[in-house]
């Protein structure tokens, strides 16, 4: 069971209601229709399907539709966010069912239509996901075998299942799914049917081309910014000059002058719709208002903020430490080197290409907002939360949306687009300005780490104690062999809203235990990767950092004061990465480019090739902008850099070029990717700039106006 | 106002402080440009105005009228798809596809300047356009593979 990560866990909501079972096979109509049941609690209640029960859809995980037409219609609360989830999903249903990947269809993340899902998050749709909608195909399979059998009146063993077709091997006839099932309304529940063995795909573990390449590529495809109602507004929010603040007094007498302008003011809610977005604007600007809040702090004091701020009170998850191993205390004492480090960590913003949109419209007494969130289910309770209704009343569908990253788990724009729609009484949409994505969304959480070490003569890490401090627990456990270790996650008070994010803590616990791993090296002497080696047994680790060392040439050519070279590994979510880079450093004012990245990555099974290189791909070049120059400034509650042209992205002048290794283990589950691959990029560059010039950066991001100033060295013994 | 976008002619009543973007999405439903930032740094938004590529979301309709107005949406040939758009599905140039068109408007727009661009012109010219997933590789070997369909397959 992979554990959430403490800013992932979100309360469930506390009632639910559900489709009646024969509301829903109308909507269906006939067909065959195929229910995952969860057995497994722990995938039960990942889908927050703890509770049991006679009606359905209680403990469903997914449910599969072939219809009268052959079509395959497969409904799972997953959605699509870039990660190509759409695409291997309907090659796990394709594979099992051994039907063609163009006779699938998925319906994601509909709360009407799809079964009830916590939300794509924590790199588990593919090991939760996938295996259920295995059993699913697999089953859907066996089903129209023992259809089959029935109207041919004869055995199992005569009967295949290939290409979308029957096959009758006695009396030579083929036969397609929906001729088999038609006139029938057949419901089955299944859990369990023989799987297909990885060895032995045809269809997954090939780079099936994403299935809505073709919409992407000529603007067909509707985003949820791109939903259109009839008679539909444009709708913004008046937002606060500064975070916590209190709305004192608000004038909105001017906005009737604005032709189709609806403002509104409830509570601490001020809004406007119009008919286009100039006359949005002017209705805006024609609200005055004025708000209070008390002075808050700069991120110029964030850290010794976060040091100095302990938790009141643990919540959701709370705080995690593993029991101290051994004595660090005499691990310490035996050691011949000690070290002693702290770095810190920047809040940065996911900025998904497309900002938080939503589209709301009330009909009937029924709200249905389309949004991109990564948490239908989740803003559905929000919104039922929000308007006093039942959550029978509200219908979120997710269109595939521009991007995530852990940055859309939450409903705001949802509820101000239901809330000015209810106001005005026609459908509104809002789409956030890329202002209010960098300035109204959460962050990436801040962080301080220290840690206190010691290495024996021999080069075995003798003693590790590990502090994080807010960022978060996810990877902060070593996966080196430590005999003496005490490693803590603190939580702590915080100064902006944070959330989820890609890799989350993983990536701040990867660059401090890293970027240390090399000091430790260098203290016992030792070449970082043999260190490495030497203080690590586990072998999926050791295989992809040999592999990605190997192909790097690691060793080959000594790093110079404008070249360098550094590597790193580390494991999470089920999936084992290594990094190589090399860096090129660049007077005057040392500006550091990343010139080259191998990258070896293994997360079992391999579902989609060319997918998963991708998502590698993507993950390393999104952690360049944390590595090097992605920082969120604020001050007095307010961002001081909430624009592309003040906070700088990576772009294509500094993506270098890249290899990818894939291992791939047929004999291992299929883990998700689309978050480790980010985690060992900053320390191998750090590393790389500390084999450069000596100068060890032990800052998140670490060179966002290139090297001058930086004169940290050796960490203090 | 008479706005011409791809070949097809719109009369239409806009206001003059209206952003081309806008327009195209609202008013004519060719949402596949998209809303990025509003302030021309991400490319989101890029169309060709008489060829040449353009930010529409800091363009105001009013000064565009009359010119030849190219969006995504016009740039496949009777449901053929253009070199370009080819070339990005088979290079896999994409994750969750809202930067893309005006990537392959960009794109689209380097090569009709430029039919052989060498690699740092690609990047060059792509500089301002935004892939938060990090496709830009794989961008780059698209915008290669279509140099190389548009010239007959050969090598420049």
């Amino acid at each position: 069971m992979l554990e959430l990560e403490r800013y992932e866990l979100f309360e469930g909501p506390a009632y639910k209601f559900e489709l009646e079972r024969r509301d829903f096979l109308k909507v269906l109509g006939g067909g065959m229709v195929l229910f995952v049941l969860l057995h497994d609690p722990a995938e039960a209640q990942e889908s927050g399907r703890a509770r049991g029960g006679g009606a359905m859809p209680q403990n469903i995980g997914a449910w599969i539709h072939i219809a009268e037409d052959g079509n395959v219609t497969v409904y799972t609360g997953k959605v699509e966010v870039g990660q190509n989830a759409r695409t291997s999903l309907t090659q796990v249903v394709a594979e099992e069912l051994r039907a063609p990947v163009s006779s699938i269809k998925l319906v994601m993340g509909d709360t009407d239509l799809t079964p009830f899902d916590r939300g794509t998050f924590g790199s588990l749709t593919t090991p939760t996901m996938v295996p259920q909608l295995r059993k699913a195909g697999a089953a859907a399979r066996e089903a129209l075998i023992d259809l089959a059998v029935e109207k041919w009146k004869t055995d199992r063993a005569s009967i295949t299942v290939a290409d979308g077709k029957v096959k009758n091997s006695t009396n030579g006839e083929a036969i397609g799914f929906g001729e088999l099932t038609r006139g029938q309304q057949l419901v089955k529940t299944i859990d369990g049917a023989a799987l297909t063995p990885a060895t032995k795909w045809t269809v997954e573990g090939t780079s099936v081309t994403k299935t809505t390449a073709r919409d992407m590529v000529t603007g067909g495809h509707k985003f949820a910014s791109d939903i259109a109602r009839p008679g539909m507004l444009v709708g913004r929010v008046l937002r606060p000059t500064a975070f916590n603040s209190k709305l004192s007094s608000v004038d909105m007498s001017k906005v009737s002058a604005v032709p189709g302008a609806t403002a509104l003011h409830d509570g601490e809610f001020v809004g406007v719709a119009a008919p286009d977005e100039v006359a949005l604007e002017k209705a805006i600007g024609a609200i005055k208002a004025e708000w209070k809040a008390d002075a808050q702090i700069s991120n110029k004091d964030l850290f010794a903020f976060l040091k100095n701020h302990p938790a009141q009170r643990e919540g959701g998850g709370g705080g995690r430490s593993s029991p101290e191993h051994g004595s660090v205390e005499q691990g310490l004492q035996a050691s011949e080197h000690k070290l002693d480090a702290t770095y810190t960590i920047a809040y940065i913003a996911h900025t998904p290409m497309e900002p938080r949109a939503a589209v709301a419209e009330w009909k009937d007494g029924k709200l249905t907002v389309w949004t991109g969130t990564q948490r239908p289910f989740g803003v559905k309770s929000e919104l039922a939360e929000a308007f006093g209704i039942p959550e029978n009343k509200v219908r979120v569908l997710m269109p595939d949306t521009g991007a995530g990253y852990g940055g859309k788990h939450t409903g705001e724009c949802a509820i101000e687009a239901a809330r000015l729609a209810k106001a005005a009484g026609k459908p509104v949409k809002v789409i956030w300005t890329r202002e209010e994505e960098f300035t109204w969304a959460y962050f990436r959480p801040s962080g301080v780490i220290e840690i206190r070490s010691g290495v024996a003569k021999d080069g075995a890490i003798a003693a590790w104690e590990f502090h994080n401090y807010n960022s978060g627990p996810s990877g902060i456990e070593t996966p080196y062999d430590i005999p003496n270790k005490k490693i803590e996650f603190h939580p702590t008070q915080y100064p902006l809203r944070q959330g989820s994010y890609r890799g989350l803590a993983a990536t701040a616990n990867h660059f401090a235990r890293e970027s240390h791993m090399d000091d430790l090296a260098a203290a016992a002497g030792m070449d970082p990767l043999e260190f490495r080696l030497k203080n690590l047994k586990d072998a999926r680790l050791r295989a992809v950092l040999q592999a990605a060392a190997e192909k790097f040439g690691w060793g080959k050519t000594k790093s110079s004061p404008t070249r360098g070279f550094g590597l790193a590994c580390g494991f999470e979510k089920g999936g084992y990465i290594a990094s190589c880079a090399e860096i090129s450093i660049a007077p005057p004012g040392g500006k550091v480019k990343i010139e080259r990245v191998v990258n070896a990555f293994e997360c079992g099974a391999i579902v989609n090739p060319e997918h998963l290189k991708n998502q590698v791909e993507g993950a390393v070049v999104m952690g360049i902008g944390g590595a090097l120059f992605e920082a969120i400034e604020f001050d007095n509650g307010r961002i001081l850099n909430p624009h592309l042209a003040k906070y700088r992205v990576p772009r294509f002048s500094d993506t270098p070029a890249l290899e990818t290794i894939l291992l791939d283990r047929k004999d291992l589950p299929s883990a998700g990717a689309g978050e480790t691959p980010i985690v060992a990029l900053a320390p191998a560059v750090g590393n790389a700039i500390f084999h450069a010039t000596g100068t060890r950066i032990r800052a998140l991001p670490m060179a966002p106006n290139g090297l001058s100033g930086k004169t940290e060295t050796q960490p203090t013994a | 106002m008479e706005l011409v976008v791809n070949q097809k002619h719109y009369r239409l009543e806009v206001h003059p402080d209206r952003m081309l973007l806008w327009v195209l999405r609202d008013d004519l439903e060719l949402t596949g440009s998209k809303y990025g930032c509003g302030e021309g740094q991400c490319g989101a938004c890029t169309v060709l105005i008489d060829g040449a590529p353009t930010r529409s979301c800091i363009t105001p309709a009013a000064k565009v009228a009359g010119k030849q107005i190219t969006t995504i949406e016009g740039i496949a040939q009777g449901g053929k798809l253009s070199p370009l758009q080819e070339a990005f599905i088979q290079a896999d140039a994409m994750q969750c596809g809202y930067c893309t068109p005006g990537m392959i408007m960009s794109g689209t727009g380097l090569l009709r300047k430029t039919p052989h661009p060498a690699e740092p012109e690609i990047r060059r010219a792509m500089e301002g356009n935004v892939c938060r997933c990090g496709t830009y590789p794989r961008i780059v070997a698209a915008v290669q593979l279509a140099e190389r369909l548009m010239s007959g397959g050969h090598h420049a």
